[in-house]
């Protein structure tokens, strides 16, 4: 279930960490739930809360000026670890609609791209730029243009992302990537008669 | 008519079976390495493209579909809720894991309501949609990637996804086999297939023999320290050479388990005569009828010898010593024969503060001898390391020891039917008699998501594949390792040199 993004003009958060894996951002004890919804009260929850439950001070997200972010920068491999996808919806629950990091776990990066919550690789130089200049003045502001591919920092500083042409689509116009493959059921079944022939023992019923 | 008009208009499509009418233009980030001859890891993937756009995202045929019950739940309620159908129920499998208790009585009771929900969900989902289901009082139920296996499901040459990132295991059979989320789940139910972008190709080529007390695990923790927990990232990594084609189906899957945790989209080993004789007779293998052809298609997967690779790694078996690790990522892994490392002489100052903060978790000191750290747990189990070759090896450090004193040990059978060997072999009774606990199959201690898991500030010798902060537990302390060396780490208390021991 795609939300549309097209651009976002928002607070950002400085998570001035690398390898930040999705049971830091979501932990497993999190993940007994059938829905995808209220998942943001465990988003970062042993970073954020101290064993009492508590808020830890220091930690970005506790941080008054940075409350109502919504765009989040961090260091490399942002999302490595496990697939569950409810990190993207912690992260979205909580009111983050993107990501900038130098590089994202694969997993992640998809979750993110189906969900609505956009993932921008930006090169480390400029995630640098873009942690100072947030530490440095707390509560400024981040521009993300999808349709342009571009970020624009608190300096006004402009770098441009890639990103895959269809996920874009998808992204801009909210798109149901799966009743758009479901139209191609013709192309599916043809190439399941093609296989069934050439590699009979990949259709037995299990 | 709009949407359709999406596919048809908007976009070009390259269809393989009709020939190259539009040449795959290159996107940046995106590498397309120009070999002519293909590697294994292109070989199987070009079989399962439906159509490739432009910008090079390929529609890719999903041959088997495993189902745990915390990943999947979402996926079947979206499916309800729009209206649609499971495409191809008998192509998949379902399993509790993650969720189950290991006690003996979790089929009168288990405790936690929301764990029950869930394993209840992915009854009911399965049944709904007519999937077969290894339900938990199925001797055939247990982990995911070890049940799947097991039952002849995974055949060279295949696409297999799971909601699971250790869905890399399954590669082991040479087959793309990759991890998903949920939406992912949602869109293979509903289609059999995903939209993918080619991966990048990397072979890593571990040369020689291991050494005595070196194991699968020792390889590819090895490999994650060299190339880094991102070094992967992009990448399908092809696992190649000497020591790998000596290596059973069951050190393969464990060396492909953890291509996750060098960020690689997946991993794969070339089929073999270790592969074929394994599946030989196994529930969903090809009978005897097909048997012949199967093998003989299998055996055209191999990378052929003038492919090229994006890139190539390659790592010396024989120099390989027993691993363990001191930190919170899987890279963070050192020979047991050293020390804590220093982050003072580090050079990259963001480096140097990842690792003062993993010290300050890990509880420990720079320059503290790795053997003297000691260990309130001993996890043996997860989809890494919990099959028979890894019990039978782990029984073999324990036999006619015992677990020192203050230290808790258990061992998780990685399914019903991996404990029912290891039983007959007598495994059970060795662990029993050593003071392990014998506990039914499940995820157990890897997550932190059922009843086991450690406690604040306990620290556990682990053959799990994951010592992220809180992983095991929130505040709990992971040292991975192999079967081996988590099974002398029981008997001494502290981490310890199996090759010490033995």
């Amino acid at each position: 279930m795609i939300e549309k993004f097209d651009t976002l003009k928002a607070v950002a958060i400085p998570l001035d960490r690398g390898n930040v894996d999705t049971d830091a951002i979501i932990p497993a004890r999190y993940l007994k739930t059938i829905k995808r919804t209220g998942l943001g009260a465990g988003l970062f929850h042993a970073w954020r809360f101290d064993e009492n439950g508590k808020e830890v001070p220091g930690f970005a997200l506790n941080v008054a000026s940075y409350r109502s972010g919504r765009i989040l920068v961090a260091w490399e491999n942002f999302g490595c670890g496990s697939s569950r996808e409810h990190a993207v919806w912690s992260l979205m629950d909580f009111g983050i609609r993107a990501v900038i990091a130098p590089s994202f776990g694969d997993i992640f990066y998809s979750n993110g791209l189906k969900n609505g919550l956009l993932p921008v690789r930006l090169a480390s130089g400029e995630v640098r730029n873009l942690i100072s200049h947030l530490q440095e003045v707390p509560g400024s502001e981040i521009s993300v243009d999808l349709p342009a591919q571009t970020v624009t920092g608190p300096d006004g500083a402009v770098y441009e992302f890639e990103i895959g042409s269809f996920a874009k689509e998808c992204l801009i116009k909210g798109l149901d990537e799966i009743a758009l493959t479901l139209q191609l059921e013709e192309e599916i079944s043809r190439y399941e008669r093609d296989r069934k022939t050439k590699a009979p023992w990949l259709f037995l019923d299990l | 008519m709009e949407r359709f008009l999406f596919f048809t208009t908007s976009y070009c499509f390259r269809d393989p079976r009709r020939g190259n009418a539009l040449p795959v233009k290159p996107v940046p980030g995106i590498l397309h390495h120009n070999s002519p001859m293909p590697t294994i890891i292109r070989k199987i993937w070009d079989r399962h493209v439906l159509m490739e756009r432009p910008d090079g995202l390929c529609l890719l045929y999903i041959d088997r579909h495993l189902v745990h019950e915390v990943t999947s739940p979402q996926a079947f309620e979206a499916m309800r809720q729009a209206g649609r159908k499971v495409r191809r129920p008998l192509s998949l499998m379902a399993v509790p894991d993650h969720n189950v208790p290991t006690s003996t009585d979790r089929l009168e009771r288990i405790d936690d309501p929301d764990s029950r929900r869930q394993i209840e969900a992915l009854r009911e989902n399965a049944k709904e949609a007519g999937i077969t289901l290894f339900d938990m009082d199925d001797i055939r139920q247990g982990i995911v990637h070890v049940t799947g296996p097991e039952h002849g499901l995974i055949l060279p040459g295949i696409t297999a996804v799971c909601g699971d990132s250790h869905t890399s295991t399954l590669g082991a059979f040479g087959a793309v086999a990759f991890g998903i989320g949920t939406s992912e789940v949602e869109h293979a139910l509903a289609t059999q297939t995903l939209w993918q972008t080619r991966p990048r190709e990397m072979r890593i080529t571990v040369g020689g023999a291991t050494g005595f007390g070196v194991s699968a695990k020792d390889v590819i923790l090895a490999i994650i320290a060299k190339i880094g927990a991102g070094g992967g990232t992009g990448y399908a990594i092809e696992y190649a050479g000497e020591a790998v084609r000596r290596m059973s189906m069951e050190e393969r899957m464990t060396v492909c388990n953890m291509t996750i945790e060098a960020g690689g989209r997946f991993g794969m080993v070339a089929p073999d005569e270790t592969t074929f004789s394994y599946l030989k007779g196994r529930p969903a293998a090809p009978g005897d009828a097909l048997w012949e052809s199967a093998v003989a298609d299998w055996k055209t997967l191999p990378t052929d010898p003038d492919s090229g690779f994006d890139r190539e790694e390659s790592l010396d078996a024989s120099r390989i010593e027993p691993q363990v690790t001191w930190g919170t990522s899987p890279e963070d892994a050192l020979p047991v024969t050293g020390f804590v490392p220093d982050p003072e002489n580090h050079p990259d100052p963001r480096v140097r503060e990842r690792m003062e903060r993993a010290l300050r978790y890990m509880d420990l000191r720079p320059g503290t001898r790795l053997t003297d750290i000691r260990v309130d747990k001993v996890f043996i189990g997860s989809c890494t390391n919990a099959r028979v070759e890894d019990l039978r090896l782990a029984a073999k450090v324990a036999q006619g020891k015992k677990v020192a004193d203050g230290v808790t040990a258990m061992v998780v059978p990685g399914s019903g039917l991996v404990k029912s060997q290891a039983e007959t072999e007598g495994l059970d009774r060795v662990f029993l008699e050593a003071g392990y606990q014998w506990r039914l199959p499940g995820c157990s201690m890897c997550l932190g998501m059922n009843p086991d898991r450690l406690k604040p500030g306990e620290r556990c010798a682990s053959t799990s594949n994951r010592n992220f902060e809180g992983r095991q537990g929130p505040g709990g302390r992971t040292h991975l390792m192999s079967p081996m060396m988590a099974a002398a780490a029981a008997i001494t208390g502290r981490i310890t040199d199996v090759r010490e021991v033995v």
